[in-house]
C-alpha cells in the first residue's frame, strides 16, 4: 500500500545532478551521471573519465585522435542539394541549411589524409550531427572518390561509420549508394589494399548493409548500437521487448560480425598494429 | 476480381456486362451490340484510369492480391526448373526461391522473392520478407551460375528485408552487404526485374545487375511510403504524399537513370493478363541474355561497376582560395 508515498523526506537529488550545465566547461555522463571537466574528458579521448562511456564525437575529433600532426581534407567541394524537390514537414533544402548551421561540417562524411604513426592513411569519418549521419549521394560519392584515391596512391582506407542509414530525402538515389560503395570496394579488394571498417554509435540501416560490414577487418567501439533495422522498427514488427544488450557491439562480436571491440584510447595503437601487419 | 479503390468505376461496368451476358444466355434477345458497346466503354475507362495513376496507386497495384509472383513466372516461362534449397549454413528461407532452369534451351539460374497466395502461404513465405539465409541462398545460387557459366535472373518483389531479432543475430546487414559486393563482380550476366515491390535493402540485396528493369506498375525506393510517412511526417496517414515525394515509380526511376528500362504491363496491371505478362517477361529475358552474352566478362563487370559508380546527384561548389 501507499506506493506513491515518499520513502525519504527531503530532496534527494545531488546538486550536481540538478542543473543543466553550460557547454564547454563541465561534462555530465549520460551513463553514470557523474561529472567531469571538459578538459578531463578531452584528455580521455571523449570517454567518460569515471566510467569509460564513449561519447559520440565528430569526424574532426577522430582525425585529431588518429593523425600524428595535421591532415588534409579532401573532396570538400561536394555538396548535397534538393534535386527531387523533397518536402515532408520540412523541405530538404531547409534541412540542409539547418544542418549547416547546427553542425560544424558540410556533409555527413568528411575525408582526410594524414599520417598515423608515420603511416599514410585515408580516413573517411561520418558525422551524426549532419542529418543523422545519413547517406545520400554526396556520402556515396565521397566514399567512391576516397576508394579511387586509395587505389591510385596505394594507401589503406579506414571508414568510420556513424549513421542512421540511407537519406530518405534522396529516395532511390541514396539506396543506390549501397550498391555504389560496395561495387567500388571490390576494386580495392582486387588491388589488395586494406580496408578497415570502424563502426561507432550508432551504425544502422543502409550504411551497415553496405560498406560498414565489408571491411577486411570490422571493429567497433564498445557499446555502440549496430544493426540493420532500428530497434523501434523491430519492436513494432515483433511486438515484443528486445533482449538486454541487443544490437550492441558486444552482441555483434558474440554473433560473429565483428573482429574485435576497441576502446577509443587504444584505437590509434590498434590501427597502427593492423597497418603493421597488412 | 478484386477492385482497388480507384478501380471502382470499372466494377460497376463489369457488373453491367455480366448482367447483359446473363440476359443474352437466358433469352433470345440479341445482346451483341450492347456487349461490344460496354466493352468499348470499359476499355476507354481503363485507359483513363491506368493512364494517369499516382505514385500511391501504383504502389497499390504492385501489391494487388492477384498479381503474379516469382514462382508463377518461373512456372510459365521455364521449360525446366529445379528448385534448390538452403544457404548451407542455417536453413532454407521460404521468402526467396530459386534454382536451375532452362528457357528455350538456354540454361540459367533464376531466383526471386516469393509472396504467398493465401493467408497460410503468406505466413509461410513471411510476406516476401527474407532473412539473412535468403540472401545467402541467393548468393550461393549466383556463385553456382558463375561457376557453370549461366546467366542469373533475379525477380524482386519484397516489402523489405525482415526486421526481426533473429535476422539481426544472423547478420541481415552483412548478408545484404555481401551480396552487393559479390554481385558487383560476379563473372556472369545478371538481369534483374522489379516485378512488384522494391523496398530498400531487401530489394537491392538481389538487385545489382547489368540490366535492371522495372515492371510498369511497380515501385523501387529507399523506404516504403508507409514507413517514410511514419518517420518524416510522424504519422501513418501521409503515405500518399510520401509516395509522391519519394518519386518511386518506374517512370521516375528510368528518368533518373537508376534502372535501365521499363517492362510494359497489360492494361490494368500484370494480374489482368497473367499469361500475357509471363510471355512478355520471357521474351525480355531471352533478349537480354542474347545481348549480354556478347559482352566479354571483363567488360561486363567494368560496365556494371561503372554504372553504379555514376549514380548520385550533387553540386560542386567552388572552394575559396586560401590566402
Amino acid at each position: 500500500m501507499g506506493w506513491f508515498k515518499r520513502l525519504k523526506e527531503g530532496i534527494q537529488t545531488a546538486t550536481k545532478h540538478k542543473k543543466e550545465v553550460p557547454e564547454g566547461l563541465w561534462f555530465k555522463c549520460d551513463e553514470c551521471k557523474e561529472t567531469s571537466t571538459m578538459k578531463e574528458l578531452k584528455e580521455c579521448f571523449y570517454m567518460c573519465p569515471k566510467c569509460g562511456f564513449h561519447c559520440r564525437i565528430g569526424s574532426h575529433d577522430y582525425f585529431e585522435i588518429l593523425f600524428d600532426n595535421g591532415w588534409s581534407e579532401m573532396f570538400e567541394e561536394l555538396q548535397s542539394f534538393d534535386f527531387l524537390g523533397f518536402t515532408d514537414l520540412k523541405q530538404y533544402d531547409q534541412r540542409l541549411q539547418d544542418a549547416y548551421t547546427k553542425s560544424n561540417v558540410s556533409e555527413a562524411i568528411t575525408v582526410a589524409q594524414g599520417k598515423l604513426n608515420n603511416k599514410s592513411l585515408v580516413v573517411a569519418a561520418m558525422d551524426f550531427s549532419f542529418i543523422g549521419g545519413s547517406m545520400g549521394s554526396v556520402v556515396g560519392e565521397k566514399i567512391a572518390l576516397s576508394i579511387e584515391h586509395c587505389l591510385t596512391k596505394k594507401i589503406p582506407l579506414l571508414i568510420i561509420s556513424k549513421s542512421g542509414g540511407a537519406r530518405m530525402m534522396e529516395s532511390a538515389f541514396s539506396l543506390m549508394q549501397l550498391a555504389k560503395t560496395a561495387a567500388l570496394l571490390t576494386k580495392l579488394a582486387k588491388s589488395k589494399i586494406p580496408y578497415l571498417s570502424l563502426l561507432t554509435d550508432p551504425t544502422t540501416g543502409g550504411v551497415t548493409a553496405s560498406f560498414a560490414m565489408l571491411g577486411d577487418v570490422n571493429f567497433a567501439e564498445p557499446k555502440a548500437l549496430i544493426g540493420f533495422a532500428g530497434p523501434r522498427v523491430i519492436k513494432e514488427t515483433i511486438k515484443q521487448d528486445l533482449p538486454e544488450g541487443f544490437q550492441t557491439s558486444e552482441f555483434l562480436l558474440e554473433h560473429g560480425f565483428l573482429d574485435f571491440i576497441v576502446p577509443r584510447d587504444k584505437l590509434k595503437e590498434r590501427i597502427d598494429n593492423l597497418l603493421e601487419i597488412f | 476480381m478484386v477492385f482497388l479503390e480507384f478501380e471502382k468505376p470499372l466494377e460497376s461496368l463489369y457488373e453491367q456486362l455480366d448482367k447483359i451476358k446473363q440476359v443474352g444466355q437466358e433469352g433470345d434477345l440479341d445482346v451483341g451490340p450492347m456487349i461490344s458497346e460496354l466493352e468499348t466503354k470499359i476499355q476507354k475507362k481503363k485507359k483513363e484510369i491506368y493512364g494517369s495513376l499516382t505514385g500511391w496507386q501504383k504502389v497499390q497495384l504492385s501489391r494487388h492480391p492477384e498479381r503474379p509472383y516469382t514462382l508463377y513466372y518461373i512456372r510459365h516461362i521455364c521449360d525446366l526448373f529445379i528448385e534448390l534449397h538452403g544457404d548451407r549454413n542455417f536453413r532454407d528461407d521460404k521468402a526467396i526461391v530459386g534454382g536451375l532452369a532452362k528457357i528455350d534451351g538456354q540454361r540459367l539460374v533464376i531466383l526471386g522473392h516469393q509472396k504467398g497466395v493465401n493467408t497460410k502461404m503468406r505466413q509461410y513465405r513471411n510476406f516476401g520478407m527474407a532473412n539473412p539465409e535468403g540472401y545467402r541462398k541467393s548468393l550461393r545460387l549466383m556463385k553456382l551460375a558463375e561457376k557453370f557459366g549461366m546467366p542469373v535472373v533475379c525477380l524482386i518483389d519484397t516489402p523489405g528485408a525482415y526486421p526481426g531479432i533473429e535476422a539481426e543475430e544472423r547478420g541481415q546487414a552483412e548478408a545484404i552487404a555481401r551480396n552487393l559486393f559479390e554481385m558487383a563482380q560476379l563473372e556472369t550476366p545478371i538481369i534483374c526485374y522489379v516485378i512488384g515491390e522494391g523496398a530498400s535493402g531487401g530489394a537491392i540485396g538481389i538487385g545489382v545487375g547489368d540490366a535492371v528493369y522495372m515492371f510498369e506498375n511497380t515501385w523501387y525506393s529507399v523506404i516504403s511510403p508507409e514507413s517514410c510517412s511514419s518517420i518524416l511526417w510522424r504519422s501513418w496517414d501521409f503515405k500518399e504524399q510520401a509516395a509522391e515525394a519519394l518519386k518511386l515509380t518506374a517512370d521516375h526511376m528510368h528518368e533518373f537513370g537508376l534502372v535501365d528500362g521499363i517492362v510494359k504491363e497489360p492494361l490494368g496491371g500484370a494480374h489482368s493478363d497473367r499469361e500475357g505478362m509471363a510471355a512478355t517477361l520471357k521474351k525480355h529475358i531471352k533478349q537480354m541474355i542474347r545481348e549480354l552474352k556478347k559482352i566479354p566478362t571483363d567488360e561486363l563487370i567494368e560496365n556494371r561497376i561503372n554504372k553504379y559508380r555514376h549514380m548520385g546527384k550533387f553540386r560542386e561548389i567552388v572552394t575559396s582560395v586560401e590566402e
